[in-house]
């Protein structure tokens, strides 16, 4: 077992890949010579030259397009965007093209890509660059939507996302680049689809991703003072999603949180609380409760942002809702 | 005339190829207004020189991609005309399983990546397809073909960019008819000639008859060796017209008003491209009867295209849920 930073598990995914597979490479801005925005890229351009390691233009819809295109005949590319937020710009590429283009040929391609970057708010970066993307690409059919909450959860899946042969998006936390964690040094594998509970207990399942994790289980510690007992799940995969691991656990504790980053509004806790309510709804002893960011842009005042975001406090108030503490 | 290296077996092949667009769109055209075709279609009658040309000019491992306007490329690629007939009926026998219809036809054992329902969309695709040649070593080319308006949309720029700087075996062709979609190109294009964009990206830009599909051929085998040489990508504007409307039926929502002078369309319609081709090679190199013979030997595989798509089942409706993920 070693610690690594979630940043260094994902280096250590790509590399390895790019060991096993000569047709995967890596494009995008600046993530040879500059060695990537936020460094996950460091030392592939030494180790793997300029063909496998491709510093673009800024044209997000060009290089998307231009990596779909190139998994069409036969590479295995991973696009990073620099950040989430700029593949607005390419969202035609990846909605239209990616997403659709095997099932509208009647299944003849496969598409063997990967579109993978920083997501959801840092610190003061403001709306444009504050923003969690996940529902608008789980919306959409024929993409696998991925967002790891550890370094050993992002480093396997990465991994599993490169050697699957659909389009995958792979949405990191912005803020959890360096975050440390265990991994165990042989070879692992989670597959798409599978969640992993991060904390049992029995009295609140919580469900939550990326790092609003981390933020579930804070709470789950102050928690446990009082002696409520969060269960804290994390599908790890968004689409295709582990419903089983979902209904297990509010069978379970018979109430259920949903956490996220993202507005409120058609986002995907309303998905997941669909589900629950259809598959679970003898088994649930209060209404699912979701926390999730205020429904405007994110501000740019410190005071501001902290107020919009989906942070403990707020799930501690709704786990109390919940119970009707 | 005939003042050209192409071989008799060529030329006639191109002649082949030209007419059995010109039929097959213009079947398209007449059953689509029966109502035996369904959704959009949007016809190249008037454009099958710059198709033939340029498709003759590659390899069976070279790609396309192509447009809403993409029969004529799918059919100069080695596309059959019954399962693209197929295909517009929406039957099971269609190279999409009735999946794709008229705006997304593909089959890549053919190298065409595709037609595309969004303007400008396939030009990151085909540039992407040179990027992974080159990156092979393998040696094919990508053709991609767009028209007039998405010379204006970003993906153009994005595109040639990314294809000079890295030097990419791109041939981008663009065909000039004058209109994007109801709106008249001069009035919302900025160059008169598309082809002066290429100076913008420090590549060749090229102007030609695109209705004269052996000066197309032409221009097209020069980019091509240029790109196989590892030189570079060409933009090859081909000026050239659509008899038909944008889209087929468009009558119906224009109502009386006209977007397109009838001069203009008579004008053009004087500088077909078969018309061009048999004043040139007819009959010095080929006999009236000879091309008469090809003629109605294409006659003959659109009646027996329709009928195919006609005889075809429609898919399951279960079939609706497959083909979305590919299963490892």
């Amino acid at each position: 077992m070693r610690e690594l930073t979630y940043r260094e598990a994902l280096r250590e995914a790509m590399a390895e890949e790019m060991e096993r597979d000569e047709r995967v490479f890596l494009m995008g801005e600046e993530v040879g010579h500059y060695n990537g925005a936020y460094k996950v890229s460091e030392g592939l351009l030494d180790r793997f030259g300029e063909r496998r390691v491709v510093d673009t233009p800024i044209a997000e819809t060009g290089f998307a397009g231009v990596g779909i295109g190139a998994a069409m005949v036969g590479l295995r590319p991973i696009i990073e965007f620099m950040t989430w937020n700029f593949s607005l710009c390419a969202y035609d590429q990846l909605v239209n093209n990616a997403a659709k283009l095997r099932y509208m040929s009647g299944g003849q391609i496969t598409l063997p890509i990967v579109f993978r970057g920083p997501g959801g708010a840092a610190h003061q970066l403001a709306a444009q660059h504050s923003q969690a993307v996940e529902s608008l690409y789980a919306y959409v059919p024929g993409l696998k939507v991925v967002a790891p909450s550890t370094p050993a959860d992002a480093k396997s899946l990465l991994k599993t996302a490169i050697r699957d042969d659909n389009p995958v998006i792979f949405i990191e936390g912005e803020v959890l680049y360096g975050r440390k964690g265990p991994i165990q040094d042989e070879e692992y594998q989670i597959p798409l689809g599978q969640g992993e509970v991060k904390r049992a207990g029995q009295d609140v399942t919580i469900i939550a991703w990326s790092k609003m994790v981390h933020a579930a289980l804070d709470a789950a510690t102050e928690l446990a003072k009082e002696g409520i007992e969060l269960e804290v799940i994390d599908p790890r995969t968004l689409r295709p999603l582990d419903d089983r691991m979902i209904f297990d656990s509010v069978k379970k504790t018979n109430r259920c949180i949903i956490v996220e980053e993202g507005w409120p509004f058609a986002g995907l806790g309303a998905e997941i609380a669909y589900r629950i309510m259809k598959e679970g709804f003898d088994y649930l002893d209060a209404p699912v409760v979701r926390v999730t960011g205020e429904d405007v842009p994110m501000p740019y005042a410190k005071n501001l942002e902290h107020e919009v975001f989906p942070g403990v406090e707020k799930i501690a108030r709704a786990v109390r809702n919940v119970l009707y503490s | 005339m005939a003042d050209t290296s192409l071989s008799t077996d060529k030329l006639l092949d191109m002649y082949r190829t030209m007419q059995r667009i010109r039929q097959f769109e213009s079947r398209v055209r007449d059953i689509f207004q029966e109502g035996q075709i369904p959704g959009f279609v949007h016809v190249s009658i008037g454009e099958e020189a710059s198709a033939t040309g340029v498709a003759a000019a590659l390899t069976e491992q070279d790609y396309i991609t192509s447009t809403h306007r993409g029969h004529g490329h799918l059919i100069a690629k080695g596309g059959e005309v019954k399962p693209m007939m197929a295909e517009l009926f929406g039957k099971k026998t269609g190279y999409c399983k009735g999946k794709g219809g008229s705006m997304h036809i593909a089959n890549f054992d053919l190298g065409i990546l595709g037609a595309n329902g969004i303007v400008g969309a396939g030009l990151p695709i085909a540039t992407g397809a040179g990027l992974a040649a080159k990156v092979r070593g393998s040696g094919e080319v990508a053709a991609c073909f767009f028209g007039d308006g998405a010379s204006n949309e970003g993906t153009f720029h994005e595109s040639l960019n990314i294809a000079s700087s890295w030097k990419l075996p791109v041939i981008y062709v663009c065909e000039n008819n004058l209109y994007g979609e109801f709106t008249a190109g001069k009035d919302v294009t900025s160059v008169k000639d598309i082809a002066d964009r290429a100076r913008g990206h420090d590549m060749p830009g090229v102007v030609v008859n695109g209705n004269d599909v052996v000066e197309v051929y032409e221009a097209t085998s020069e980019a091509v060796e240029r790109a196989r040489k590892g030189e570079g990508p060409t933009l090859i504007e081909c000026k050239t017209y659509r008899w038909e409307g944008h889209v087929v039926g468009e009558e119906a929502f224009l109502g009386k008003r006209s977007y397109r002078p009838a001069d203009e369309i008579e004008a053009w319609k004087k500088r077909c491209p078969l018309i061009t081709f048999e004043q040139r090679f007819m009959p010095d190199t080929f006999s009236q009867e000879e091309l008469d013979t090809v003629q109605s030997e294409v006659k003959q595989a659109i009646d027996d295209a329709v009928q195919f798509a006609q005889d075809s089942p429609y898919p399951q409706p279960e079939e609706a849920l497959d083909d979305m993920f590919s299963k490892e």
